[in-house]
């Protein structure tokens, strides 16, 4: 395999602790190296920003739902279709882009490993599927747990350990690699009609709280040693007033100790914060509850969290959180879908459009970067749109523009219809906080990785690790106006995944090679799961159990985790 | 105003897509410019020059260009499509998607088009002189943003979905129409002085049809509230208004619930 050297780039890589020095990366055999021969291929990187490949922690790219938006969004694609190139091929779609199109922008940008937030086990075919035509980005998917009818009965009557062996069963048979839930016990009383707003409500038939779910699946995946923690989408989510909800959810995670062999120190990861941080009582008085709900993670050293930070684009919302899409489409009239998922979960779809004309879209924009600037640990904040529920994962560079820059955030403050209503409702107009480099290779690369159990694999530079390397066009040591920013993240001037050239000079030269991650957790026999699981099959799915399982084709370069909880 | 005249002399095998056809491309440009502008035919990318003659120079900007189109345009797809301002007179009937999204300027055909026309549009004035096709005025699939504004005149009959997802702008259609009228309407007006199968207003929430002929089949969610005398479009008399779709959410305005408004000519 041929070497790669990538010389005198200012590196930013918090593994190492590298606070942007003179540096040089080098590559061989798709990882990074101590050194290299002479012969090796030299990249020069002087006057740029040298960083490992960011990693995407929670993005809805591939599956169903995300399916469904572009099936019935075709006004999505209008006039975004680019040509197949001699590297690439045709690719089109702005807020559900189609699978080569989100591999590609992802790589642009300099992601090279990204989570698929919520496979619904019943189509995780479709979902790898899909994975499998996403090029160049390493993926996994998390598969939803929290309205699934064997945990909701296992963890009523507190039997963690068969909960646990569910679990590991259902991993390996969707090829999944987290334990993700959604609005837990909401969604299941969804199909009653009916949801659950705090940790409280009981769910109609199970007769189990929110507040029981999220605990007994943090025990199980303690239990377990899974290498992610429970990902976490909270109850009353886009409520003003949820974030009451939200801290006594967090909470939840006090009780609980990290277990496993990946370096993970965390046990809950709260995701897309922004949604669950506001405050009033209905839309007029809706306001930002940031500070509240950060003064709260940053003490609380056993969370992480993402932003969920809203771009101010056209987009398609979709969720498991079945409820909340039908909410949504009540308020704004626009399409609706909704599906239920046998025995497991069940999601919703409408287009949503965040106009900087709507006071209430401005806050979001305001709270959604709040989060972000207000963390003090930057290894447990994470920075998410929630792709593309509060707007595209193709913005990030935008956000990255925001909150490196006050200039830039004052600006698009000042072009607010309702400039003077949001600056009362929100912080951010009395901030003059700006992310570093480094703080952004913690929040885009180290802090993912380690929350996801890869930190040996990826998020920095030290030798051993994966040689997923970005050169961007942006020189630290020069002043940059805000659009010179977001220029510079929107394209790198080089990546490369696993030792491959994919990116130069902003464009596709590869399709890469791909991997599937998922997680093979070993346990002891559990004859009685086995059962109860052919039991339900025989009484309940409308499919015979074996086809259910994801195996063969269906996994391109599969890489499994391997987990040992026998006992 | 500077005129530029193309003519077609060599009519493409498979269907073309000219959007570049538009006084705001052909603005600051020379014959042989325009000439070069890219057309795809099929898959494949070309220039209008492979099938249109070119004659005269664009003006300085689109408000002081015309464009005569004169041929065979009857494989030609979105011409005028996004124009701001300017003129463009068809001469014989293009296909689809005519003055698409067309924001401003005059766009006169003087044969019939087909389908698509005058999708999305948000201002200017587009008369057709003979039939057009279905979906006029009306929303690209799957958008809930159909004609915002603007005025279509049809001298002769449209075909079905006219002013899908209608939001505002005038569609008057001189002839009959074929089924589904303004579905999904939110706004604008539509006029109708021939004749309409069914389907009249269906899940409309607000806007105005005026209806000249007969409805042969009412859709069930509208109700009789009063007879009117109106002007309409030159012509007074009276006529009947129905409110709906009843079954449709409706806002409500200064205390006062907002219907779809339903005309009919006694």
């Amino acid at each position: 395999m041929t070497e790669y050297l990538i010389k005198n780039g200012f590196v930013f890589d918090p593994v190492q602790g590298i606070k942007g020095d003179k540096a040089d990366v080098a590559v061989k055999d798709g990882r990074i190296v101590t050194g290299v021969s002479s012969g090796a291929k030299v990249i020069d990187a002087a006057g740029k920003t040298v960083m490992a490949g960011a990693v995407e922690i929670h993005a809805h790219i591939a599956g169903p739902k995300v399916n469904e938006g572009r099936n019935y969004r075709p006004e999505d694609k209008l006039f975004t279709y680019t040509p197949k190139s001699r590297q690439s091929r045709m690719a089109g779609g702005f807020s559900i882009p189609t699978t080569f199109k989100t591999g590609y922008e992802y790589a642009r940008m300099g992601y090279t490993t990204a989570m698929e937030a919520a496979m619904p086990p019943l189509y995780a075919r479709h979902v790898h599927e899909e994975m499998r035509d996403t090029p160049i980005i390493d993926e996994g998917a998390y598969p939803v747990f929290g309205n699934n009818w064997f945990v909701m009965e296992y963890l009523k009557n507190g039997e963690i350990e068969n909960a646990a062996a569910y679990i590991a069963w259902l991993l390996r048979a969707s090829k999944g690699y987290a334990i993700k839930v959604v609005n837990p016990g909401g969604t299941e009383a969804w199909s009653w009609g009916l949801n659950c707003l705090t940790v409280n409500d009981p769910v109609p038939y199970f007769d189990i709280t929110p507040a029981e779910i999220m605990t007994g699946l943090m025990q199980a995946n303690e239990f377990l040693g899974l290498p992610h923690s429970m990902h976490v989408h909270q109850n009353s989510l886009g409520n003003p007033g949820n974030y009451t909800v939200t801290l006594d959810s967090l909470k939840l995670a006090e009780k609980i100790k990290p277990n496993n062999k990946f370096g993970r120190d965390t046990v809950l990861h709260s995701t897309h914060l922004q949604f669950h941080s506001y405050g009033g009582d209905n839309w007029g008085n809706f306001e930002s509850k940031s500070k509240e709900v950060m003064d709260y993670v940053n003490r609380q050293k056993n969370i992480t969290i993402d932003t969920g930070c809203v771009t101010l684009d056209e987009t398609t919302t979709m969720t498991a959180d079945g409820p909340f899409e039908h909410h949504l489409t009540e308020l704004n009239h626009l399409k609706w879908a909704n599906i239920d998922v046998e025995l497991e979960t069940g999601s919703g779809v409408v287009p949503y459009v965040y106009s900087p004309d709507i006071k209430v879209c401005e806050i979001q924009w305001a709270i959604g970067l709040e989060i972000a600037l207000l963390t003090k640990d930057h290894m447990r904040t994470f920075i998410t749109t929630d792709h593309p529920n509060a707007g595209p994962f193709i913005r990030y560079p935008r956000i990255i523009k925001w909150l490196m820059s006050a200039e830039a955030r004052k600006e698009r403050i000042d072009s607010f219809k309702h400039s003077a209503k949001m600056i009362d409702a929100t912080l951010i107009a009395g901030m003059d906080r700006e992310i570093s480099l480094y703080e952004l290779a913690q929040m885009t690369r180290a802090g993912p990785a380690k929350a996801l159990g890869l930190a040996n694999l990826y998020g920095g530079l030290a030798p051993g690790m994966d040689g997923d390397v970005v050169v961007y066009n942006f020189n630290p040591e020069k002043d940059h106006k805000p659009d010179e920013i977001e220029k510079a993240f929107s394209a790198a001037a080089f990546v490369l995944k696993r030792g491959t050239p994919v990116v130069v000079d902003g464009e596709i030269v590869s399709n890469g090679n791909k991997r599937t991650l998922w997680v093979d957790a070993k346990t002891d026999e559990n004859p009685q799961v086995m059962r109860d699981i052919r039991d339900k099959f025989l009484r309940y799915y409308s499919i015979n159990m074996n086809n259910y399982e994801v195996a063969g084709h269906f996994l391109t370069n599969p890489m499994a985790i391997e987990v040992d909880a026998t006992r | 105003m500077e005129t530029v005249t193309i003519t077609m002399k060599n009519p493409p095998g498979l269907f073309l897509e000219a959007d570049n056809v538009s006084p705001d491309t052909f603005a600051g440009k020379k014959a042989a410019d325009i000439a070069a502008l890219h057309a795809f035919e099929g898959r494949e990318q070309t220039s209008l020059g492979k099938y249109f003659e070119v004659s005269g120079n664009g003006g300085a900007t689109a408000a002081d260009t015309r464009i005569v189109v004169k041929g065979d345009v009857s494989r030609v797809k979105y011409i005028g499509m996004k124009m701001t301002a300017g003129e463009v007179v068809i001469e014989n009937s293009p296909d689809m998607y005519t003055g698409a999204w067309m924001q401003g300027g005059k766009l006169l055909v003087k044969g019939s088009t087909n389908a698509f026309t005058g999708i999305g549009m948000k201002g200017g004035e587009l008369v057709i002189e003979g039939d057009t096709g279905n979906y006029l005025g009306a929303a690209y699939r799957g958008d809930w943003r159909g004609m915002q504004g603007g005025i279509i005149r049809v001298r002769g009959n449209a075909g079905s979905d006219t002013g899908y997802f209608m939001n505002g702008g005038t569609i008057i259609v001189e002839g009959n129409t074929d089924v589904h009228v303004g579905t999904h309407m939110e706004g604008g007006t539509i006029i109708i002085k021939g004749n309409v199968p069914s389907k009249v207003g269906g899940q409309m929430v607000e806007g105005t049809i005026y209806v000249f002929g007969t409805i042969d089949v009412m859709m069930p969610g509208f109700k009789f509230v009063k007879d009117e005398e109106m002007e309409v479009d030159g012509y007074k008399g009276l006529f009947s208004l129905f409110h709906g779709d009843l079954g449709e959410r409706h806002p409500k305005r200064k205390g006062q619930v907002v219907y779809g408004k339903l005309y009919q000519k006694i």
